[in-house]
């Protein structure tokens, strides 16, 4: 199988260039991490991410074929050939397919992603409703693989005043979740020209979402929230 | 000079509801329009003038024109937003955007009803 894959080695390299491979794949190779295992084993100077291969870690996450995903859910049978493996969209290159995701988790950080509640805690736990445990879900299956937020042309331009689609999921999370007290700080803290309303509902976060989480239905709920505490 | 970001001006939703709520208006008064032209054929200058010298449609048309600066506002704001980096040539831009918008809601109200 070919493969075409962004090279980039700050240290060595002026500047990033696409190296080919042609891999002889083995019938238990079903993933496109296999394939870029058997490329590791090919040229070992390849650097990437990588940890759990299977969707959980959310560690190789890059563009694939133009579409960001994770690679080790993301079938081989399903790829076009020559595939195009790029580093994630709008954030720094550290090497090849490694990127610098500082911002995103400054991001992330920014919208307090921690359970906010004053109240003496109780001798065993703080107690749902099945309903009200619902309605976290969708919203904690989150991996931070940052294949949302680096699709979104809102987050590459403004990536330092923009929360993006991942924070602002799991500022909703947080929003939506009835053990925490701090829903109107939550919102006073995303009410910004930058901070949330940079989206504007293009959905791209939906379609590449490996999870299959949609951020823009969340972004809508907080919309939501502001709209009916304010009339 | 250290870049410091600052973020937290604490506005937004209303632009973004004012957005939308123009955008109802200027749809509703294009189907409107669209109905009346194709409905009632004001084919020359005296059906045409004897449409718009009624109350109603002069309140109708300023209500589409005021739609139509408003959401004009929150579109060329963001776009100046991402596109002018130093804060005071912004505010200068923003300025003269809004003077200009005010400026065309006076003179829709002055062209509507001077029609007589």
């Amino acid at each position: 199988m070919r493969f075409s894959v962004y090279r980039y080695d700050p240290d060595k390299d002026s500047k990033p260039y696409m190296k080919d491979y042609e891999v002889a794949l083995e019938p238990s190779d079903r993933m496109l991490l296999d394939a870029l295992v058997r490329i590791k084993a090919l040229d070992d100077s390849l650097s990437l991410r990588r940890s759990c291969r299977e969707g959980v870690c959310g560690s190789d996450a890059m563009n694939i074929n133009g579409r960001n995903g994770l690679a080790c859910i993301t079938r081989l049978a399903d790829l076009k050939e020559p595939v195009e493996l790029r580093p994630l969209p709008g954030l720094p290159v550290i090497r090849d397919l490694v990127v610098d995701m500082s911002q995103f988790f400054k991001q992330y950080h920014s919208i307090k992603p921690y359970l906010q509640n004053t109240a003496p805690a109780p001798e065993k736990e703080r107690l749902q409703s099945p309903a009200e445990r619902e309605e976290l879900d969708g919203l904690y299956e989150c991996i931070l693989c940052a294949c949302c937020s680096t699709s979104c042309p809102s987050f590459w331009w403004n990536p330092d005043k923009f929360v993006g689609p991942a924070g602002l999921l799991a500022a909703y999370r947080f929003i939506a979740d009835t053990r925490d007290q701090a829903t109107s700080e939550r919102l006073d803290d995303l009410e910004d020209p930058y901070r949330l309303f940079r989206c504007h509902s293009i959905m791209n976060c939906v379609d590449v979402c490996p999870k299959g989480l949609n951020p823009t239905r969340a972004i809508g709920r907080i919309k939501e929230l502001m709209v009916k505490r304010m009339v | 000079m250290v870049k410091r970001v600052v973020v937290g001006a604490h506005y937004g939703l209303r632009d973004w509801l004012v957005q939308r709520v123009t955008a109802v208006v200027m749809a509703t008064y294009s189907v409107l329009m669209l109905g009346i032209v194709l409905f009632q054929r004001p084919g020359n200058y005296g059906l045409w003038k004897g449409l718009f010298v009624q109350q109603w449609m002069r309140l109708a048309s300023l209500l589409f024109l005021l739609s139509v600066f408003w959401h004009a506002w929150v579109g060329v704001r963001d776009i100046l937003m991402d596109y002018v980096k130093p804060a005071g040539v912004r505010l200068v831009l923003q300025v003269g955007v809004i003077l200009l918008l005010v400026a065309y809601s006076l003179w829709s109200i002055q062209i509507l009803w001077s029609i007589a």
